[in-house]
């Protein structure tokens, strides 16, 4: 089994300009992981150098923001859908 | 406000296409209230004077005039209210369609200020932080929808800039020593800044140092809680406010307002709602100002900071009411007591007086304002 990643168009240079891509199940860090596996370049959009979620990436896991679970050990289970949001919208 | 065409990201006509006009709104000397807060100078800038009563009018009008010159045929938002007025308003004048998405639970006034232009409103389950995510996810599938907070923000906030010209300009082309900003998603305190830096670089106003504070409702105040724990990144809480103009758990300019607040030695911080409402009356009793719940989240945060010794009483300090407190009466329709009517007699009119034991004026006396 697999979860599903909506990628946002910011990113989908990366994807080959698919919106919606599958990863492994297990931690959000562990899913970040594969994506970049499949798609090299993608983590670094999304995590720093120290391997944190940047500042102006928000992150979803079915409706719930990380940063309000677990962050980057939240987990998401098989058939779990993960969101990529820049943070540049609002008010 | 199109005055400041030239400093905004618009074409050099955007007067002459249909537009709101907003802006140039009054800033008043509160000197009744200044002498109540023991302060010297305090001025209100009053944004309900816009065509939709907030300041918003200002950044859906540089979107708007983004979103024609783009070629974009929707004009939409995510909003907690005050957006969805201007969004929908601007849009029915400009001749295009418009789609608002809203919080299911947003105040009636707010709602019925936003269909009443005609627009498409959608009210979603979720707090705002939920809406806004619908939209991020929408303005990635609708390539001809302008979401004026989303993907033409850049444009968008740039039209909170005015109201920092305007202060500005009405101060006769000085800035304020202090100045105290609502904070919801951040960009308006972020471009207040802006507008004040850019004034000093085209060299209208003196090179004279600023502090700007930004003002939170406790029941939503990541900023504030991200200020005092030293943090530069903001981590995001579920709002329970009724400042719901203000209730963005997740506001994608907090790490912005945290460097202008550091670097203008000002600071974040956060009021219950018991006492922006007392505020709210507050202003409405000593300056005829009847301000939303985020000007009493500002005004409540200035009285906090004159109380802990934050802020100094004798510079000249600007608040501003970024909002119409008719659009949210029921934050302060317990407060303001219940009404009962009498008979159409003078006997009655005396009964009801000695009954109510009219209070003494706190105010120093008509005529004297601003003497203290």
């Amino acid at each position: 089994m697999t979860v599903s990643v909506r990628i946002p168009t910011i990113l989908r240079s990366y994807t080959g300009g698919t919106a919606v891509v599958t990863s492994t199940p297990g931690t959000v860090r562990d899913v970040i992981a594969g994506l970049d596996a499949d798609y090299p370049g993608i983590g670094g959009r999304l995590l720093d150098e120290a391997g944190q979620l940047r500042r102006f990436v928000n992150v979803y896991v079915d409706d719930d923001d990380i940063r309000l679970a677990q962050g980057l050990d939240t987990q998401v289970a098989a058939g779990g859908q993960v969101s990529v949001i820049p943070a540049v919208a609002g008010g | 406000m199109w005055r400041y065409a030239s400093l905004l990201p618009v074409p050099a006509d955007v007067a002459s296409t249909p537009n709101l006009d907003p802006g140039w709104t009054r800033l008043v000397r509160a000197d009744q209230l200044a002498s109540i807060l023991g302060m010297r100078e305090l001025w209100i800038k009053d944004e309900r004077a816009n065509p939709t009563h907030s300041f918003k009018d200002r950044v859906v009008g540089v979107a708007l005039a983004a979103a024609i010159e783009l070629g974009f045929k929707v004009l939409a938002c995510p909003s907690t209210g005050n957006l969805a007025n201007a969004v929908a308003a601007a849009a029915a004048r400009a001749g295009i369609r418009s789609v608002v998405l809203i919080p299911a639970d947003l105040e009636t006034q707010k709602v019925i200020g936003s269909a009443i232009y005609g627009c498409s409103l959608v009210a979603v389950h979720g707090t705002y932080d939920d809406v806004n995510r619908l939209a991020s996810e929408l303005a990635d599938e609708r390539d001809d929808w302008a979401f004026v907070n989303v993907n033409v923000r850049p444009y968008y906030a740039e039209g909170s800039k005015t109201i920092g010209f305007e202060v500005a300009e009405q101060l006769g082309w000085r800035l304020p020593e202090q100045i105290v900003v609502p904070v919801a998603s951040g960009a308006q305190l972020v471009k207040i800044d802006k507008a004040f830096r850019e004034l000093i670089a085209t060299g209208l106003v003196d090179d004279a140092p600023y502090r700007v504070y930004g003002a939170q409702a406790t029941g939503c105040s990541p900023v504030a809680a991200a200020y005092r724990a030293g943090h530069d990144v903001v981590h995001p809480v579920r709002p329970a406010t009724i400042a719901k103009s203000l209730a963005i758990g997740n506001p994608a300019d907090g790490p912005y307002v945290l460097d202008v607040v550091r670097r203008t030695d000002g600071l974040v911080a956060d009021v219950s709602d018991e006492e922006l409402v007392d505020a709210i009356q507050l202003l409405a009793s000593t300056e005829g100002i009847f301000g939303e719940t985020a000007g009493g989240v500002t005004l409540a945060v200035l009285r906090k900071l004159l109380k802990e010794g934050q802020i100094d009483p004798d510079a000249r300090t600007v608040v501003i009411n970024s909002g119409d407190g008719l659009k949210t009466p029921d934050a302060v329709a317990d407060s303001v007591g219940a009404i009962s009517p009498i008979p159409a007699t003078l006997d009655a009119f005396a009964a009801y007086e000695s009954a109510r034991h009219e209070p003494a004026r706190r105010q120093p006396g008509l005529g004297k304002a601003g003497q203290a």
